[in-house]
């Protein structure tokens, strides 16, 4: 773009934050209590940029993993799965799963694609997601999530599900992997039908 | 857009800095009190920044005055818990009873990570902490000497009623200061610490949450003066405040060749 579209826009972006700053604070503000208060962005499995906060407005089911991971990342996998088909049919096109990886220095876009093959993710619900390595230590501190870089690449990480509503507030967690934690799926099914 | 709204973000941002001394601490290998792995390795500690002196109270008013998303009035509730910077007499105001020399408290691990990011810096990781904190004044590894031990411990058996002293104690090998006896600090991977070195025990992930097995990894048991900062700073989530807890920044360390003044004159 040229200078003076370039200078328009900041023109109109200055305009937009002095409207925004004037005006009363709406339905729509951001809940003090809800995650997408981070800045973090993000990029997707099909090198897609977008900001964390571009995920509301639809609950979500979110975790922290990286593909090299031989051990729980797979059953995470599996449980984020068998939890979206533990919910009523007609639920299920509610929730989207979100997915960000411990591991921005080898899970770039390409990786994660080709693991996003590999499962047979459903493309219309699920990303795959990396974001700098600060940012990562910032999530997994807003989610609770507890990691560690081991010498060999690998990572020690604690493994949570977690159910985020449309405002990015923390509704309920399961650290329950392997099968379905009945008590986390009524948590989802009762957020999803109150939305 | 966003390409067009970086750059005058940046330079806003880069006006603003004022120069708080950094110093170089030369990292290496390191017995950490947490080794690096199952096999109970030693830590690889790269050459790194350290600011001299914990952020004082001043310091972090200056933050919250120049990024009112900070203050206490105005954070984000997942950010920090209603205990951020209620000692302050206001939101934007220390008050009488708290000093601008005195180490800044009762801040989240956010709010610490927002200020070093205002220096650009960042929170130093517990092995960074560790490594410069392992020194006295003429020796760089100081751990193993009983009165050291002694010292410290005695700091954590004062009673925590005391008004906090100003920053400026004696100076490490480094030239680094107060990093015992004043405050605890935040460090970038606090909530790290305890998880287990050896991620094929997760099939049962509630196993005491990891603790239990990092806490078999410990070396150095006797070790109380370093091991106590562990177990209070994992006790902690991001969020949390306590009116012990202060924090200060750390950087990668300056390109070739590495002169402190050189990094001051760089950031105004």
């Amino acid at each position: 773009m040229n200078i003076r579209q370039c200078a328009n826009r900041i023109l109109s972006a200055l305009l937009l934050v002095l409207m925004c700053t004037t005006a009363p604070a709406g339905p729509r503000e951001l809940p003090g209590d809800s995650i997408y208060q981070l800045d973090i962005p993000l990029v997707d499995q099909n090198g897609h940029a977008f900001d964390l906060a571009q995920r509301r407005g639809k609950p979500q089911l979110v975790s922290m993993f990286y593909t090299s991971c031989q051990y729980v990342c797979p059953l995470l996998v599996d449980t984020l799965r068998k939890t979206q088909k533990a919910l009523p049919a007609a639920q299920r096109k509610k929730l989207d799963v979100l997915l960000i990886s411990f591991d921005p220095g080898r899970d770039n876009p390409r990786r994660l694609k080709e693991v996003f093959a590999e499962r047979k993710l459903d493309a219309s619900h699920w990303t795959l997601s990396r974001t700098e390595t600060p940012n990562v230590r910032k999530l997994a501190a807003v989610l609770d999530i507890e990691y560690k870089l081991l010498p060999g690449g690998d990572f020690n990480h604690s493994t949570s599900l977690i159910l985020l509503d449309a405002n990015g507030r923390i509704v309920a967690r399961t650290s329950k992997i392997g099968e379905t934690d009945p008590q986390f799926v009524a948590a989802i099914s009762r957020t999803l039908s109150a939305d | 857009m966003i390409r067009c709204l970086v750059l005058p973000a940046f330079l806003l941002v880069a006006g603003m800095a004022n120069a708080a001394d950094y110093v170089n601490v030369p990292g290496g290998q390191f017995a950490s009190v947490l080794p690096a792995d199952a096999t109970r390795a030693d830590v690889v500690v790269a050459p790194f920044m350290l600011r001299r002196e914990p952020v004082t109270n001043a310091e972090f008013l200056a933050f919250v005055l120049e990024q009112p998303q900070w203050r206490r009035d105005r954070i984000a509730r997942v950010f920090a818990e209603p205990s951020y910077l209620m000692h302050w007499q206001s939101a934007d105001a220390l008050g009488a009873t708290v000093l601008p020399d005195q180490p800044v408290t009762q801040v989240s691990w956010f709010a610490a990570q927002a200020f070093c990011e205002s220096e650009r810096a960042r929170l130093p990781a517990w092995n960074e902490w560790e490594f410069a904190a392992a020194s006295d004044a003429t020796r760089h590894d100081a751990r193993s000497d009983p009165l050291w031990r002694e010292q410290i411990l005695s700091w954590y058996s004062q009673p925590s009623g005391k008004p906090l002293a100003a920053i400026g104690g004696a100076a490490n090998f480094y030239g680094v200061r107060d990093l015992h006896g004043l405050v605890w600090e935040w460090v970038d991977d606090f909530n790290a610490l305890l998880v287990a070195s050896d991620s094929r025990d997760q099939n049962d992930p509630d196993r005491l949450k990891f603790c239990g097995a990092g806490a078999l990894n410990l070396r150095d048991r006797e070790n109380y003066a370093v091991l106590m900062r562990v177990a209070m700073l994992s006790s902690l989530k991001a969020a949390d405040t306590t009116n012990s807890t202060g924090f200060r920044c750390a950087r990668p360390a300056a390109p070739v060749p590495p002169v402190a003044t050189q990094v001051r004159g760089d950031r105004q």
